[in-house]
């Protein structure tokens, strides 16, 4: 008797002692995970925080008027973001106009028509690569090859052949954004019940009329969140943009004229920016685009609830 | 997803904060005296890894130079976690307040700024004066044709082409530079432009870099913009003339730039000397300068290691000027090196010289 009592002490003893590590073991780990976690916010907070902290020279300096003045003088301390808020929100919707088609095609074909075979594979994995591609390299390209062609364009247009600016800008960023609506929408189709799909089919519906009226209502939301990446990657991309814009600090006054973004402006002129009030022009810059997003994500938010509540 | 999105907006926007904190953080780490940290212009970059370069084999001292641009280099000089900065530009008026100590200016080599233009059928090196040069870049004369243009360069057939003007996009030395002639030239440049490493221009496309602008000049017919003598005699392109403040038409190069610089210098060197009045000296010419403070004995900083600096710049104004012609650098006159011997023997060592 003595002995059973022993061997059901002593085993539950060992096991429990394992069971404590996991224990523990499972706590670390998750106290891991949220420090990491953690750590990301904190990161994000800071940054806004160093964006803000270091505005505020500029702010004392030119008060609210930066967000509405139309000249960016380094010479004379004087700073305005209108053209380049203008320009940065110019050139993303004009390639986000430009690109949903294409994207979308490409979902709809890849997630419906052709999912398997080698030519979808490699149609996907080419939309794929253009995520990939470094973006100068899409400045070169614009510059060298779309940028003639643009000019040829215009002066069949009767508009003063420049060549560059806010249209060839939109164009290059157009192809450089397709992918990432394209993936997302392509997941997003292929995730439809097929108990839905041949629903709508065995009540004769055509291919056409399945994308409408079951695939497309059943995806918006994906659909939308893949165009607000898009976006997001519009409204930041520097270096193609700043080798095809233009880079002027005059206010656009056509999609054809020349122009600048904010993200363009940092990039070019923060190494020499040689006052304090110029170099925190720049950084409150930085912060403007900082809320542009954050407002845009914000409404984009409350679309897809809106589209997902229905 | 939209998360995704956040994060990776936020990601880009960390660049511009870490370029700012990269400047402050990157601590000589080294307090070794055998090596010296140097920051700032890009232009004088390929000139600098040559002589340092030479210098090591010599010497054994070695010198870390890191091409951040010429704000950059002052800026890390104002917090003292570089030996020496360099600068295409001198300090201006914010700058010398905030970097608190007397700071000497040693000029190292002469860069130039050339007009580089597009023009189908003109082979010939266009002739341009001074205002004729500020008007175009006022916008004021909008076509090659003008007679402005035209009455200077007889024999010349200029054919009828809008002008598309190309600047620089980011702030650089080459700017600074080029509008510091225009505002010396031109009373109405001055007033209503001025000069800066970026200004706000009255009319024009921007390119980023020499190779932004040339690219945009090369491709526009009727286009002109600036770029360093340097990058225009690398690529073989074609440049104007510039008359110069004693009347004469001076094609850029090597020699008329050094001899631009070859005209009584201020004792301290901190001079732009565009518009220079050296008859072969072509105008729109500058120095990069070495910039070291005045007092060597801070931060803890050994005699020996000031010395070494002291030794490396003077080397670097005599033996090292074989290599500038090579590299296409203006070497200085000798009106120059002589004004900059001076500067270097003016630096101290707890109030005693240095160079003996």
């Amino acid at each position: 008797m003595e002995a059973v009592q022993d061997k059901i002490e002593t085993v539950p003893a060992r096991k429990i002692k394992a069971s404590s590590r996991q224990v523990r073991m499972e706590s670390v780990f998750r106290q891991t995970l949220v420090i990491i976690a953690l750590l990301v916010v904190i990161l994000v907070f800071g940054i806004m925080l160093t964006l803000i902290v270091e505005s505020v020279p500029s702010f004392r300096a030119l008060g609210i008027k930066y967000l509405w003045g139309r000249t960016w003088d380094p010479v004379n301390n004087l700073y305005g973001a209108y053209p380049f808020l203008l320009g940065t929100l110019l050139t993303s919707f004009l390639a986000l106009i430009i690109s949903i088609p294409f994207s979308f095609a490409v979902a709809v074909y890849l997630g419906e028509y052709n999912t398997k075979g080698w030519f979808s594979t490699s149609l996907r994995n080419i939309v794929d690569l253009i995520a990939a591609v470094p973006s100068v390299i899409y400045g070169f390209w614009g510059l060298l090859v779309l940028v003639p062609i643009v000019r040829n364009f215009e002066i069949k247009m009767g508009i003063l052949p420049y060549g560059i600016g806010i249209f060839t800008a939109s164009l290059v960023l157009a192809i450089m954004i397709i992918p990432y609506a394209a993936a997302l929408g392509r997941e997003m189709i292929r995730l439809v019940p097929s108990s839905l799909k041949e629903g709508a089919y065995s009540l004769g519906a055509t291919r056409w009329e399945v994308i409408r009226s079951v695939i497309l209502p059943y995806t918006k939301s994906g659909l939308f969140a893949g165009i607000l990446l898009s976006l997001g990657r519009a409204l930041g991309e520097t270096m193609a943009v700043t080798m095809v814009i233009g880079n002027t600090s005059m206010l656009p006054h056509s999609i054809f004229a020349p122009g600048n973004t904010m993200a363009s402006v940092i990039a070019n002129e923060f190494t020499e920016a040689d006052h304090t009030v110029y170099l925190s022009a720049l950084i409150e810059l930085g912060l403007v685009l900082f809320l542009v997003t954050v407002i845009i994500n914000m409404v984009g938010k409350r679309i897809i609830k809106r589209f997902t509540n229905e | 997803m939209i998360q995704i999105t956040k994060n990776l907006r936020n990601h880009l926007l960390t660049f511009s904060a870490l370029g700012l904190f990269g400047a402050i953080f990157s601590q000589a780490s080294a307090q070794d005296e055998k090596t010296l940290l140097g920051a700032g212009s890009t232009f004088i970059n390929p000139l600098f890894s040559k002589m340092f370069a030479e210098y090591n084999t010599k010497t054994g001292i070695q010198v870390n130079y890191q091409s951040i641009g010429s704000g950059g280099g002052i800026l890390q000089l104002t917090n003292k976690t570089v030996d020496f900065g360099a600068s295409d530009a001198p300090l201006n008026d914010e700058q010398t307040t905030k970097i608190g100590a007397p700071v000497l200016h040693i000029p190292m080599a002469s860069g130039a700024v050339v007009l580089t233009y597009n023009l189908p059928g003109v082979t010939a090196s266009l002739k341009l004066t001074p205002d004729v040069i500020a008007d175009i870049f006022l916008g004021k004369i909008t076509k090659w044709d003008d007679k402005r243009i035209s009455s200077l360069n007889a024999g010349v057939t200029v054919p009828s082409f809008p002008i598309l003007i190309v600047h620089r996009s980011d702030g650089s030395g080459t700017t600074n530079i080029f509008t510091n002639y225009l505002a010396k030239v031109s009373p109405e440049w001055g007033t209503k432009v001025g000069s800066g490493t970026a200004v706000n221009w009255p009319t024009g496309l921007g390119g980023k870099g020499s190779e932004g602008v040339s690219g945009l000049v090369k491709q526009t017919p009727g286009a002109v913009g600036y770029v360093e003598l340097i990058y225009a005699l690398q690529n073989k392109m074609l440049f104007a003339q510039v008359k110069n403040l004693k009347g004469k038409y001076i094609v850029p190069s090597l020699a008329s730039v050094s001899a631009a610089s070859n005209i009584k210098l201020p004792d301290d060197a901190k001079v732009f000397f565009t518009n220079s009045d050296a008859a072969d000296g072509y105008p729109i010419s500058g120095f990069t300068w070495v910039i070291i403070y005045k007092e060597q004995n801070y931060g803890g900083r050994s005699a020996k290691k000031a010395q070494n600096l002291l030794q490396l710049l003077w080397w670097n104004i005599h033996d090292g000027q074989q290599y500038a012609t090579p590299l296409n650098y203006s070497p200085l006159s000798k009106g120059a090196l002589g004004v900059a011997e001076k500067i270097l023997r003016s630096a101290t060592y707890g109030g005693k010289p240095i160079l003996k």
